[in-house]
């Protein structure tokens, strides 16, 4: 894996770390996981719903995986997970589905349907490096 | 000695919302997020989380005001704001909101309106025992770290 130490600056050595796109309707969690993400070493974009996450992945070509909550106005964390799995160019990207509740039928339609894993919230810092040594190593 | 003392106060008023169960590990957990490159990061969570929330409540009482009886709207603008309380650690304030979803559930429209008045108040008690918290912190100024002079 390259070094990020005193290469080129900030930007080559952000460009170097995994990137993750985070997807929230809330403000709060999203600068949480956010926070979480960067605090593991991890280059961070954060989105506010599903059709602002799919613009993103059709422009950007360099996500790692995507972390998005369950509960979202006009498109769910699942219809999102169903549209990247459908997709023949994003389908490869891991997808990680939160949730403050705990609810068994949501959580296993959401692995059935190809997500990774499932989180409750409030995520922890343990719950993203497990989630990420395992997703993305 | 009055970074200190300032330091003392605020970690007293801290250990004093989490004894009277305001706040709960989650917030820990937020702080521990800071560093040198965000180390306001948990005031600037915080500071999201109260706009955040006073949007919501003014959502769910126009709810219950324009849709009375509708206790899955209601239910579901209770459950957004009881997430946010959940991400910053704001236990007493998530505890009522369960209450008031409780009610929901029951469609007990006066419990509902009991539940929300509690909501709104431990919102605003916690919003001014933060603020104190972080005036403290402000004062204090960055945390100093102990240096050896003329050392080896």
């Amino acid at each position: 894996m390259m070094s990020c130490k005193g290469l080129g600056g900030e930007g080559s050595a952000a460009a170097a770390l995994p990137h993750v796109l985070a997807v929230d309707d809330s403000s709060v969690d999203r600068a949480v996981i956010s926070g979480i993400l960067r605090s593991s070493k991890f280059r961070v974009t954060a989105v506010d719903s599903g059709k602002r996450a799919l613009e993103l992945l059709g422009s950007e070509a360099n996500v790692s995986m995507i972390i998005t909550d369950y509960w979202m106005p006009e498109m769910t964390g699942y219809e999102l997970l169903k549209k990247v799995k459908e997709s023949s160019k994003l389908k490869g990207i891991p997808v990680v589905i939160m949730s403050s509740e705990n609810v068994p039928t949501r959580i296993s339609r959401c692995l059935e349907e190809g997500a990774e894993d499932f989180l409750l919230k409030p995520v922890q810092p343990s719950d993203v490096s497990r989630l990420c040594n395992r997703v993305l190593r | 000695m009055e970074y200190a003392n300032l330091r003392r106060q605020a970690a007293s008023l801290k250990r004093s919302l989490f004894d009277q169960g305001y706040l709960d590990e989650q917030f820990c957990q937020v702080e521990d997020l800071q560093d040198e490159a965000s180390p306001n990061f948990a005031e600037e969570v915080v500071s999201l989380f109260f706009k955040d929330s006073a949007r919501l409540v003014a959502n769910i009482e126009q709810a219950m005001e324009k849709y009375p009886g509708d206790f899955n709207r209601w239910d579901a603008h209770m459950q957004q704001l009881k997430g946010s309380c959940f991400s910053i650690g704001a236990s007493k304030m998530s505890n009522e909101c369960t209450s008031f979803r409780n009610s929901c559930a029951e469609e007990n429209a006066e419990g509902c309106r009991r539940s929300f008045q509690k909501v709104k108040r431990e919102h605003a008690i916690l919003r001014q025992k933060l603020e104190s918290y972080f005036q403290l912190l402000r004062q204090a100024g960055p945390a100093r770290t102990a240096t050896r002079s003329g050392g080896k």
